[in-house]
């Protein structure tokens, strides 16, 4: 981007403009982080407060169904549940940093389970599909970031994040399930789940690169 | 839609700011001293993302002052705007999931030009919310296990995130697209 950037200027005769870019963006750099300060070490204080009061896990018991839902090839009591659901309640709050290790943890009892090791299973396609498109019920940087630029209302946001979210991870749910169903299932069994998704989705975007 | 819509972003926080502390005071956790422990963990989380903050809106700041992002988004504008949509988001669909460094300054990028309350700062913020970085989530998850072939997962995220950026621009069209124009 650097480089592409460098040249057009450069083609334009506008190269003092790189200049001055680029100090400009490194003080916005580091004027957000500083924003980020605020929000970020009240937010996390909170959570924390929420998984020392065993919040963290009575959301993911809440899960449970879900979970067994989606996970149908797991057994029940298998450890790999447990650590999914941690994952998916520290995802809901917010909290990457509390994920990712709940996440790599599930992964690596779905590996036990795996019977080929270097190709994943749909198990654990499942859990990626849940975490690529991870529901967030409060973006918490956003708010802090539109805060920075003098937002009248930073939180407004919050409504529609979570409507589109949703609909985002219902989409990846869907299409999981329509790939796993493809590529284990004998041909007869027709219960198709249709996405939330609009029909112009095809036009009005060009090919994400794959 | 507006005002259901507007209620969760208005209630959402106070809830949950009134609700976790006095849940957790009734479990007889020690509330403040708990605060100030996990607080600590926020205050190294946005430091440390200063470096990688600071490179990638460099990057993103000489390709718009170039007019190198004018001409890519202009690529773009015919189509959007016959579908009421603000090209200027554009680009945000390419770098949401390949980078999250990269496209959270993009999004900021775009606040700052156009405005936290503009049409355009409200899509991006809620894009950049509502979808997450694919390629670094299948990277870590499936690196972590020794995974070399993940599968239909890439097509998965890559969908749902197309999916996100759809319904981000729509939901935002619906709810404030009227308001701010």
């Amino acid at each position: 981007m650097l480089l592409v950037g460098f040249i057009a200027a450069a083609a334009q005769g506008r190269i003092e403009a790189v200049t001055e870019a680029v100090f400009d963006g490194a003080k916005t750099g580091v004027t957000v982080s500083f924003g980020l300060i605020s929000v970020m070490v009240f937010w996390l204080g909170m959570m924390r407060i929420a998984e020392d009061a065993g919040l963290l896990k009575r959301l993911a018991k809440a899960l449970g169904p879900i979970v067994r839902y989606l996970f149908p090839d797991v057994p029940r009591n298998h450890p790999a549940l447990g650590f999914i659901m941690s994952n998916m309640s520290a995802n809901l709050l917010g909290l990457g940093n509390a994920a990712t290790p709940m996440g790599i943890r599930a992964m690596q009892e779905l590996q036990k389970l795996n019977p080929s090791k270097d190709t994943a299973s749909p198990a654990m396609c499942t859990l990626l599909a849940i975490n690529t498109s991870s529901i967030t019920l409060i973006p918490t940087t956003l708010i802090a970031i539109r805060m920075n630029f003098g937002s009248e209302n930073p939180a407004e946001i919050v409504g529609t994040t979570l409507l589109a979210t949703i609909v985002a991870t219902c989409a990846a749910i869907a299409a999981d399930r329509w790939y796993r169903r493809r590529s284990n299932a004998p041909p007869g069994m027709t219960t198709r789940r249709k996405s939330g998704l609009p029909a112009q989705a095809s036009v009005e975007l060009p090919p994400v690169p794959d | 839609m507006y005002s259901f819509v507007t209620t969760i972003s208005a209630w959402a926080i106070p809830a949950i700011v009134v609700f976790i502390p006095l849940y957790a005071y009734f479990r007889r956790v020690p509330v403040y001293e708990t605060f100030v422990e996990g607080a600590k963990d926020g205050f190294q989380t946005s430091i440390n993302i200063i470096p990688t903050l600071v490179g990638m809106m460099v990057a993103i700041s000489v390709f718009r002052a170039s007019g190198a992002m004018d001409w890519m988004v202009s690529l773009f504008r015919p189509l959007l705007d016959m579908l009421g949509v603000p090209s200027e988001v554009m680009p945000l669909a390419f770098l949401r999931p390949i980078t999250g460094a990269g496209s959270l300054a993009f999004t900021t990028d775009l606040i700052k030009t156009y405005g936290s309350d503009s049409l355009i700062g409200r899509i991006a913020s809620t894009i950049q919310g509502s979808t997450d970085t694919t390629l670094y989530v299948l990277t870590v998850y499936f690196g972590a296990v020794g995974i070399r072939n993940g599968r239909y997962a890439l097509k998965v995220g890559l969908f749902s995130d197309l999916v996100g950026f759809v319904a981000a621009i729509i939901v935002c069209l619906l709810v404030f697209g009227f308001i701010s124009g």
